[in-house]
């Protein structure tokens, strides 16, 4: 630090009467910001800093309040998803009233797989994301954020599914895993012919394959029977692990989301 | 009055903000941009051009939507045709789209906050930063509406609130000026020379007389290829007695977009 200007140079910066020339005047500023003896001595001489300190006091409580500062809820869910959510959480009711007239078709876990694909696709497409344009071109645009949207689908039809399974009965594992393993195959189908197409061509294959003969032949098919657990875990970890290596595909919103 | 950071003082390692050799982007099938090689500085730039001339298809591009399909496109210096990671490019852009959407429900506050967000500003800036991008804007009054109670115009300024409010290196706007009324325009013009100081802007319109009030330069396109890339007063130049238009500068204008339609015919 400088050596302290003498008091008569602070007596004279203080004194709008005195002609204290520019270059001292603004050194001894600087040098007033940083020294606390130095401001006291100043402020000794007249209650000029009181009355300004009164002032701004005054003038902050005349002023509007400060905007209270909210956390943003909506970086999580965006709204563009909700009917969508809802509508599969309603698809889901049904299944468990269907299902307890009818014990033989096990139709939660039937549909648990397909029950997250209409949110995921929303999460991620040209069509239905009204900002899309503006969005795809942040940083933030990215498997980052399809995640981040993904997660909050989940948030919601996780707990839906694990009511409707505890209600009918059903193994928790048998009806998490598959709905896991769809998500996770349906971003990395999506890393090549876009998240939408993804998502309407597993739901497509899973009732095609699985659903309907299931609730023709009135049979829990094999691949919900009780031992294929551990098979959904596997498959959901290597897909997961598959996802996060596609993250380059994500950058852009192509034309085909 | 804020505190400058060091960044923000430190030299440019690159000549050109925007640099494009050879570009070309597909608009669906169709080839839009077709060979465009363009070189923008600092300074606000005007991008004119007949209907279908390229112009949205070359903004979504330079604002790093849309993969060029061909050609060399360089960003504050950093290439991003390819794979290249767009974040740190992305970090510096502002983009208003032609047509944009938003969430009806968020507030005009909300809506520039999240943009804020998505940009990745510091958590600790947001809040000043959004405030200063609405009142540049001159929508302080309106900052806690919905988005779906605002006006044409005034959803336009939100979309430019939202286009500078990281202060952005590059700067496009695609006719930001459609739905401003004659006092909006004049604000806006006003706002465009103010952040075409330390910024590149590059402003997409078809009103002749905003590109004479507020750009430095213009770039004329017409099918996708460039015609013209000069200052203002270059463009007035070549427009004669004979051409069509009220004024200097559109009589410039559209004797360049004869002669290039005649030349390509």
């Amino acid at each position: 630090m400088t050596t302290h200007p003498s008091p008569a140079v602070i007596a004279r910066y203080a004194d709008p009467g005195t002609d204290l020339d520019e270059v001292t005047a603004w050194s001894v500023e600087v040098h007033l910001e940083d020294c606390a003896a130095c401001r006291a001595r100043l402020g000794g001489r007249d209650d000029l800093l009181e009355r300004v300190a009164a002032g701004v006091a005054a003038g902050i409580a005349a002023g509007p309040a400060p905007m209270r500062h909210r956390r943003l809820r909506n970086r999580w869910l965006v709204w563009h998803m909700v009917p969508w959510l809802i509508m599969s959480v309603s698809v889901l009711a049904c299944a468990v009233l269907l299902q307890a007239a009818q014990p033989s078709v096990p139709l939660v876990s039937l549909l648990a797989p397909v029950a997250p694909l209409p949110g995921v696709a929303m999460a991620w497409s040209r069509r239905h994301d009204p900002a899309w344009e503006l969005i795809s071109a942040t940083p933030k645009a990215g498997l980052a954020m399809l995640l981040r949207r993904t997660a909050a689908v989940l948030g919601v039809i996780i707990p839906a599914l694990a009511l409707a399974s505890t209600r009918t009965g059903v193994s928790l594992a048998v009806t998490l895993l598959p709905c896991l393993a769809f998500c996770a195959a349906t971003i990395v189908l999506g890393a090549f012919v876009g998240v939408y197409r993804a998502a309407v061509g597993l739901g497509a294959a899973w009732v095609l394959a699985v659903v309907v003969p299931a609730i023709v032949t009135v049979h829990t098919p094999v691949v919900l029977g009780p031992g294929s657990a551990l098979v959904w875990a596997l498959l959901t970890l290597v897909l997961g692990v598959l996802a996060a290596t596609r993250a380059t595909n994500f950058r852009r919103l192509s034309s085909h989301n | 009055m804020r505190t400058v950071s060091a960044a923000e003082t430190a030299p440019t390692t690159y000549a050109w903000a925007v640099e494009a050799a050879g570009l070309h982007v597909k608009a669906g099938r169709h080839l839009a941009v077709d060979g465009l090689d363009l070189r923008l500085g600092t300074g606000v730039h005007a991008l004119l051009g007949p209907n279908g001339a390229g112009k949205t298809t070359l903004m979504r591009a330079l604002a790093t939507v849309i993969k060029p399909a061909g050609g060399t496109l360089t960003l504050l210096g950093e290439a991003v045709d390819g794979r290249a990671d767009l974040r740190r490019v992305r970090r510096g852009l502002g983009y208003l789209p032609q047509q944009f959407g938003f969430y009806p429900r968020f507030t005009v506050r909300e809506f520039v906050e999240y943009m804020a967000w998505l940009k990745e500003m510091p958590k600790a800036e947001i809040p000043g930063a959004v405030q200063r991008a609405v009142d540049r804007v001159g929508l302080a009054a309106k900052a806690n509406a919905r988005m779906k109670t605002l006006s044409g115009g005034m959803l336009r300024r939100a979309g430019i609130a939202q286009a500078i409010v990281n202060d952005p290196a590059v700067l496009l706007l695609d006719e930001p000026t459609v739905g401003l009324d004659p006092e909006q325009r004049l604000d806006f013009r006003e706002l465009l020379r103010d952040v075409g100081v330390d910024s590149c802007v590059l402003v997409s319109t078809h009103l002749v007389e905003d590109v004479v009030a507020a750009c430095t330069d213009v770039v004329v396109m017409n099918e996708g290829r460039l015609v013209f890339d000069g200052p203002v007063d270059q463009m007035i130049e070549q427009g004669g007695e004979g051409d069509a238009g009220d004024s200097a500068a559109e009589r410039g204008y559209s004797a360049l977009v004869r002669r290039h339609r005649k030349a390509t015919r």
